[in-house]
């Protein structure tokens, strides 16, 4: 059997050449403790700096500003509980806004605020295209806000959402706004110094780095209570020894999206624009999900009616193509994703959710081979299906 | 898959022949909130058919099945005990969800085969495949799969049933595979574990209606708190005083009485079985003799077997046989191979 054609970038990317190079001398040459006084500690302390400066001048922020995690989902968490608490302790504010949108990273964060620490978490409505509106945000953020967190862009359906407004909005109200850009940062502009984004989480992997790293952004002045208690690293914020090689990688993998981020762009866009047409116009009974303008350039996401999606997903890998679902399951117990049923789609819908997802390494005619199949595997999971 | 010895070997052998191979396993209905007590589909042994399929360095995909497998297979066993019967819902698994539902799946994947850990065999003769008895008659499954017929057969391949147990233990030891095998155990896969009389009570209230318990001869002699209660055969918790230990012969639906009576009354000599399958496609003209297995561990029976109209047989024993129970498959064997079977009326 031949490896299968990758189309699920958002789930995760290969590391980058040049990323993996710019790596190697971490693991076992210089391969010091960034906290330890010797010459070896001082090479990768460097090098841990290094980095950071790095990833602030793509973010054009301080380096201070830039915390290392194990992740994005660390990232997001740290940014949910570390500043609700921290609000909570300055403000005596409780009250948390989010999205049934966001990454779990986000709202199981935000759910278990609300049942072990004593937050209330008010969920936005979205549009029906899953975007969070400034009016949404509008109507509900007051005094007794602690967080608002709402993500750049979203995993599942690509959406983009208005954080510039949104982000302006919160300023108003003196309420701390992090924003999820762990699936943004490959494609959008995450500049901090045109943004009043005070939080934004960051994952390398989604970006041809390596999986096991991220990084929260902190805006100056924004406080938090630290979630990962020991040693003083990253300002005493994020204890644990420096995951050294990674976080070297994550920045030269930062880096080279930023330079290469118009002809990336430009390679996926046209791609993903004629599957969306494709599908649409070729496969009865489907519609897009998410927005159909504003969402991230290599991302295309479609609800088939009367369509198992995980069955869809099996199908196609058995063809030989390798995607993605909202409602992606290996145990057969497939429930509609709540971002996809946000959107009002009924189960029906909603349970043969498809993401498709490109990259730079994305081949035309891999992306034609891909839409000659799949309308016959379509048709196929339909006659299959048991409901 | 099942993530225990026998399916992992199967799928092992088939790879080692030359085989590409693609693991599938079906998640199955359960009440809700006993998923994890399925004894088909736990999650822990999901995980384990993961390892194994990955160890074989072979696809893995979970079909799901709840739907399905809840509106025939769970179905027919509530319509069985509504009739006062006592259903195997495994053959109809067997039958609908595996050798249709799933065998249909893997067509879909690709596949020219689907092969399961079954102890049983298949060979071509005379451009038919026919069903045979697993060499080790102590792990013999055909009982459950004589409801298959020509155009599944064609497409299974049932790569354990030619070996001893023992070496199928040694097989997957020499391929580093888990070698626990699932209990073997008649209990349903969706009863997770419990007596099924506490899942008819959940689940179909209704048709435990308290009734007569009667001799042959129309004496009442007790009464029964609902007909799926009690199976042929059994003595115990009948509630009734009488001077000789009385037995199960016949639950009547109709009347809602379970019938009663002594030992020597316990043996039929003869019974009619519907819906027959025969395996090879053509139904026998002529009276033939045969073994007969009526339930899944019974010991097989002599018996003159006659094909009749419409889908049905008589099954003559040479001796009485105890427990003919219906619901339950009448299967005939002619040395080595399964002819077919019916549902005992």
């Amino acid at each position: 059997m031949t490896d299968p054609i990758y189309l699920d970038y958002a789930a995760t990317t290969p590391v980058d050449s040049r990323v993996l190079e710019a790596m190697r001398p971490y693991f076992a040459d210089s391969f010091g403790n960034p906290s330890s006084v010797h010459r070896y500690g001082q090479v990768a302390e460097a090098a841990v700096d290094s980095a950071r400066e790095t990833i602030a001048s793509v973010l054009g922020c301080r380096p201070d500003e830039i915390l290392f995690t194990s992740c994005g989902s660390e990232a997001d968490n740290l940014a949910l509980r570390g500043s609700a608490l921290s609000r909570r302790e300055q403000r005596g504010a409780t009250r948390i806004l989010t999205a049934r949108t966001e990454h779990h990273a986000v709202s199981k964060t935000a759910e278990q605020l609300e049942k072990y620490y004593g937050f209330q978490v008010e969920w936005l409505k979205v549009d029906e295209h899953g975007r969070v509106t400034p009016e949404a945000v509008q109507k509900t953020i007051g005094a007794e806000t602690a967080l608002v967190s709402v993500m750049y862009a979203n995993n599942e359906i690509g959406t983009v959402n208005p954080i510039r407004e949104i982000a302006a909005l919160c300023r108003e109200h003196g309420v701390p706004f992090h924003t999820d850009a762990v699936q943004a940062a490959a494609y959008l502009d995450v500049d901090m110094s045109a943004l009043s984004v005070d939080l934004l989480s960051l994952g390398a992997h989604k970006l041809y780095g390596p999986k096991g790293v991220g990084a929260l952004y902190v805006r100056k002045g924004t406080k938090l209570v630290p979630h990962l208690t020991g040693g003083g690293q990253e300002f005493g914020l994020r204890a644990g020894t420096h995951n050294v090689p990674y976080i070297v990688g994550f920045a030269e993998a930062l880096q080279l999206a930023k330079e290469e981020r118009e002809q990336r762009i430009g390679h996926v866009q046209p791609l993903r624009d004629h599957i969306l047409g494709r599908v649409l116009e070729e496969i009865p009974d489907s519609r897009l999900t998410g927005h159909p303008a504003e969402r991230l350039p290599n991302h295309a996401s479609f609800v088939f009616q009367g369509v198992d999606g995980n069955l869809l997903l099996t199908l196609l890998d058995a063809a030989g193509f390798a995607c993605s679902s909202g409602s992606a399951c290996k145990t057969g117990n497939p429930e509609p994703s709540e971002v996809v049923t946000s959107l009002g789609f009924s189960r029906d819908w909603a349970l043969g959710s498809l993401r498709v997802t490109l990259g730079k390494d994305t081949q035309p005619a891999e992306v034609d081979i891909f839409l000659r199949a799949l309308p016959s595997l379509v048709e196929r999971a339909r006659s299959l299906n048991q409901r | 898959m099942s993530g225990g010895v026998d399916s992992s070997v199967a799928a092992a052998l088939l790879k080692q022949q030359g085989h590409e191979v693609i693991g599938m396993m079906l998640r199955l209905w359960s009440e809700p909130g006993k998923e994890d007590s399925n004894r088909c589909c736990t999650p822990d042994s999901m995980a384990q058919a993961r390892r194994v399929a990955a160890k074989l360095d072979i696809p893995f995909y979970v079909v799901d099945a709840k739907n399905v497998f809840r509106e025939t297979v769970v179905q027919y066993f509530l319509d069985g005990y509504a009739r006062g019967e006592t259903p195997n819902p495994c053959l109809l698994c067997n039958r609908q969800i595996r050798w249709t539902f799933l065998l249909d799946h893997a067509l879909a994947l690709g596949a020219d085969f689907m092969a399961t850990g079954h102890y049983v065999r298949r060979k071509e003769e005379d451009g038919k495949i026919v069903l045979l008895r697993a060499v080790d008659p102590s792990k013999d499954q055909s009982y459950v799969l004589h409801v298959l017929t020509q155009d599944k057969l064609r497409r299974a391949l049932f790569p354990v049933g030619e070996y001893p147990k023992t070496e199928i233990r040694r097989i997957a030891e020499s391929f580093g595979l888990p070698t626990a095998s699932r209990p073997d155990s008649q209990d349903l896969c969706f009863l997770a574990g419990e007596d099924y009389r506490g899942f008819l009570q959940r689940n179909a209230a209704e048709m435990l209606r308290p009734g007569e318990i009667v001799t042959r001869d129309g004496q009442v002699v007790g009464h029964h708190n609902g007909l799926p209660n009690y199976t042929i055969g059994q003595r115990k918790g009948l509630g009734v005083a009488s001077p000789v230990p009385l037995y199960v012969l016949g639950k009547d639906a109709a009347t809602n009485t379970v019938i009663v009576g002594a030992q020597d009354e316990l043996g039929m000599s003869e019974l009619t079985t519907k819906d027959v399958n025969w395996i090879r496609g053509e139904a026998p003209t002529e009276p033939f003799r045969a073994e007969v297995k009526i339930r899944y561990t019974a010991r097989p029976a002599w018996a003159w077997i006659t094909p009749l109209s419409g889908g049905q047989t008589r099954v003559q024993f040479d001796a009485p046989a105890r427990d003919v129970t219906a619901g339950q498959a009448a299967v005939f064997y002619v040395e080595e191979e399964v002819l077919g079977g019916g549902i005992i009326q």
